[in-house]
């Protein structure tokens, strides 16, 4: 059990080092949303089944998974939100310059 | 398995970095926003493994429950306030 959770721990920060990557290299805010909403979620997703099976069966584990329903209903939410804003107040997308 | 779990909140730690610099310079506010997003999905995390780290982690859940609710009002407010007013 505990290398099960030590190799999903791993991965998921493995997938939030992706998403920092991003957040920093990425050209636009549409770009980056990706980063910060897709990446970032499989992360998350990862690192607290990874706690969830530490845990061991009980209490704990069940708030844990309750935090992570949350977490995959309010990031997205969120994300949408943000770029809905960002697209109807007049933002144009990226493009690339010289094509 | 204590050191590994302090491997890991140092690695976290170090990701909240990159957030904070978009969060500091990005061009438009939304990108602030964005990044504000990104680093309460980290402190969200953040706080569990902390709470598996001293063992108690029946407390540090409620305490992470709270600060994704608090997140998610705080985000849409700016969000739509943003889209009626437009960029300013």
């Amino acid at each position: 059990m505990n290398i099960l959770s030590i190799i999903f721990i791993v991965a998921g920060l493995f997938f939030m080092i992706v998403s920092a990557v991003g957040v920093i290299r990425l050209p636009d805010v549409f770009s980056r949303s990706h980063a910060v909403s897709l990446t970032d979620s499989l992360g998350a997703f990862l690192m607290l089944v990874g706690i969830a099976f530490h845990e061991g069966l009980g209490t704990n584990m069940f708030k844990i998974l309750v935090v992570l329903a949350l977490l995959y209903i309010l990031n997205p939410v969120i994300a949408h939100a943000t770029v809905r804003a960002a697209l109807r107040s007049g933002l144009k997308p990226w493009q690339k310059e010289n094509s | 398995m204590k050191t590994f779990l302090l491997y890991v909140l140092v690695m976290l730690a170090i990701l909240l970095g990159a957030y904070l610099y978009r969060v500091l310079r990005g061009p438009t506010i939304f990108d602030r926003v964005l990044g504000l997003n990104g680093i309460s999905t980290k402190a969200i995390i953040l706080l569990i493994v902390i709470g598996v780290y001293f063992e108690r982690v029946d407390m540090f859940i409620d305490i992470s429950t709270g600060y994704a609710l608090l997140n998610l009002v705080g985000a849409l407010a700016v969000a739509k306030y943003l889209e009626k007013k437009g960029v300013p």
